[in-house]
């Protein structure tokens, strides 16, 4: 295993107001991250991730126990220390004018130059190469503001990276992102925790991502309770759907996602197979159906005809056909009709 | 394949450097060009004109046509073209600060009450008259120029010392702001309570000191006023580091190694001390310290303070001397009142600027 980067001794964290009584989010955490470790911190919205994520940069203090980087106590160092072993990529937006993706990534040099701000010829070579190492360099010359969310994300992440940390600590970098853009930041932020080194923690609420992404999870559950291990085991000992059980999902343990759909009602046989199929079955099970085979009882009965190209779809009901009908949004109104 | 970059790909990466955040040392010398220029026109353009070049002979210690001329520049326009691009830079710096720790655009170096603390100062040593019959400053002992100023510089001060009492207790910059606000209208409300029960006379003299003048500055005063700005610019130079993180906000700043509370404290010191001088010398000058930063960062397309510090000092001298020259209306003994050419001539300006370079979108995603 290599070298803890950052770890906690019986962390509380919370809120301790100067009137009324604490709030305690989570207790007793004692957290562990490795050097070129990527650990992905889950949960339900209002659990206290950003609390936790808070306290570990040092944004927040702790109501109790500890919090090391690189084996010093948190709480004894300056806050030029601290920024020089961890940087954050923050959900907040940049709002500046004026400024180059080059200038805002030279920032992150901001713990390593003197007090005029001036670049050295390295902190220059640590701006290109963090610029390079997210595959930016076009970037560069580009005003922030006219960047989208996808590009202005890469350029916040080389500018963590520029400053050279042993930790990057992200707020839900995938956030905004859409789904491509989200596997791509994934496998960057795995790619330079390989290549780099440095231990990257992420909040996120990307379950389907952190689980094939992550080395660790950090899964808080509501009531501040903390699971962690390896995705595989979260899901196979049951913490990870546990913690996301709700009404109207279910997780499958099987392929690792959830699925979302009201209570089912009716039962619908489902006669036909191959994409059209698979799709068909999607779309009957968000109407709220139970999909169950072709030999098995039921009162409706989907047969799909046509070929994977025109597929349609036949409705029957009791044995009698009821409609014949061209596209699934058809025939999720006929089920979901009363007028059966 | 991939192994092939196309060369049109390689040619283009390698023709165009990386973008240099640099010190523009061009862009800086002609805008120091300008604000010799400006500072010269204003030494020769007034009442009485005088020829450029014997301008330059008195500057240079020399005999000019004229004896006369001498006393005009060393009593009169000196002091007064010295006040009016120390005010300029003043404000144009200060301002900056303001809308970088802020991320406002629309604030000012007056957001934190400074000038309406001056104000209140003021007020109370011009309309106390009308209850005592004698003025605090005849209690005082002091003359009558020297203590407008002295009023409005204990009343800047306390305002400042009050901010920055805030500024250590208060968490968030926004809170900061509403304060600042609050302490303006609280002093505004104290104005209009004492004009209301003031005398005519002593009205016209406290209207006549807000409509802001570069005249009124003596060679002692300017014992005061010039090591103030000087200290309050050497101060803004020295923070300029903590300004450019603060562009990313409170908390990428402080993950980046700034300690905010140290930072806001200081830049609140340099930008109330400029500001408050200002006001306390050549009473409450508008737009100045709102518009000169938009028009340096829309100059120079750029967010590095190490550039946009000496910038600011230096464009906002520049317009503060034209807009005293204007103000003269040189050739006549008219003299206007002083705010109100700053923006009659400032805010087309701006707004031409503004518009001519699309830069509006870009500052604090406005």
């Amino acid at each position: 295993m290599n070298a803890t980067v950052l770890a906690t001794e019986n962390l509380s964290i919370g809120y301790a107001p100067r009137r009324g009584p604490r709030r305690v989010i989570a207790a007793g955490l004692n957290l562990t991250l490795h050097a070129g470790e990527v650990a992905c911190l889950l949960g339900p919205n209002g659990v206290g991730k950003s609390t936790l994520l808070r306290t570990l940069v040092g944004m927040q203090p702790p109501l109790a126990g500890r919090v090391f980087l690189d084996g010093a106590d948190l709480a004894t160092l300056s806050v030029r220390e601290i920024a020089r072993r961890l940087s954050v990529v923050l959900t907040e937006r940049i709002e500046a004018g004026h400024l180059t993706a080059y200038a805002l990534v030279a920032l992150g040099r901001h713990p390593h130059t003197d007090w005029t701000g001036r670049l050295t010829p390295r902190d220059e070579e640590m701006v290109r190469w963090a610029l390079d190492a997210v595959d930016a360099v076009c970037l560069s010359a580009r005003l922030v503001h006219e960047l989208s969310d996808g590009e202005r994300q890469r350029v916040m992440v080389a500018r963590a990276l520029a400053q050279e940390p042993l930790v990057m600590a992200l707020d839900e970098p995938t956030a905004f992102l859409d789904l491509p853009r989200r596997v791509e930041m994934m496998r960057l932020l795995r790619r330079l925790a390989r290549e780099t080194d440095r231990a990257m923690l992420l909040s996120t609420h990307d379950l389907d991502l952190a689980l094939r992404a992550a080395d660790t999870l950090w899964l808080l559950a509501p009531g501040g309770v903390m699971h962690v291990g390896a995705p595989e085991d979260l899901v196979l000992g049951g913490a990870f759907e546990a913690t996301f059980a709700g009404d109207g999902i279910t997780f499958d343990r099987y392929q690792g996602h959830f699925h979302i759909h009201p209570p089912a009602r009716r039962r619908v046989a489902l006669i036909g197979d191959g994409l059209v199929g698979a799709w068909t079955a999607r779309a009957l099970e968000r109407a709220g159906c139970v999909v169950v085979a072709a030999n098995e009882p039921a009162l409706l009965r989907v047969v799909i005809g046509g070929d994977d190209r025109r597929p349609c779809w036949e409705v029957r009901a009791n044995g009698a056909t009821l409609q014949r009908v061209g596209s699934l949004r058809e025939v999720v109104a006929l089920v979901q009709g009363d007028h059966l | 394949m991939a192994k092939t970059i196309p060369p049109t790909i390689e040619s283009t990466v390698t023709a165009s450097p990386w973008p240099r955040p640099g010190l523009r040392p061009l862009a800086l010398a002609g805008m120091l060009g300008c604000m010799a220029l400006a500072f010269l026109l204003s030494l020769s353009f007034g009442s009485v004109q005088i020829p450029l070049e014997q301008v330059l002979t008195i500057l240079l210690g020399g005999q000019p046509d004229r004896a006369t001329w001498t006393t005009i520049v060393y009593d009169f326009r000196l002091p007064k073209a010295l006040t009016a691009a120390l005010a300029g830079a003043a404000l144009g710096v200060s301002g900056l600060q303001m809308q970088t720790l802020f991320r406002n655009p629309l604030a000012d170096p007056f957001v934190l009450g400074v000038s309406s603390g001056a104000s209140l100062g003021v007020a109370l040593v011009v309309l106390s008259v009308g209850v005592a019959n004698t003025t605090l400053l005849t209690v005082a002992g002091l003359p009558g120029n020297m203590s407008l100023a002295a009023a409005a510089s204990v009343g800047a001060g306390a305002v400042l010392i009050l901010a920055l009492a805030l500024a250590q207790r208060v968490q968030s910059s926004v809170t900061l702001l509403l304060l600042g606000l609050m302490i303006g209208y609280l002093a505004s409300a104290v104005v209009s309570l004492l004009l209301y029960f003031s005398i005519a006379e002593r009205i016209q003299a406290y209207v006549a000191w807000s409509f802001g003048s570069f005249g009124g500055v003596t060679w002692t005063q300017m014992r005061v006023l010039v090591p103030t700005i000087g200290f309050g610019l050497l101060l803004a130079l020295a923070l300029t580091k903590a300004l450019n993180a603060l562009l990313l906000g409170e908390a990428y700043a402080r993950s980046m190694g700034v300690d905010i509370r140290q930072a806001r404290i200081g830049i609140i010191a340099s930008s109330a001390m400029l500001a408050g001088s200002v006001t306390a010398f050549c009473g409450p000058i508008a737009f100045l310290g709102i518009a000169i930063p938009h028009l340096c960062r829309a100059l120079l397309r750029s967010a590095d303070h190490r550039v946009l510090v000496p910038a600011c000092a230096l464009v906002g001298a520049t317009a503060a001397l034209i807009a005293d020259l204007v103000a003269q209306a040189p050739g006549t003994n008219v003299v206007l009142p002083l705010n109100a050419v700053t923006a009659l001539i400032g805010a087309p300006t701006v707004v031409w600027v503004i518009l001519r370079r699309g830069v509006g979108r870009g500052t604090f995603g406005v």
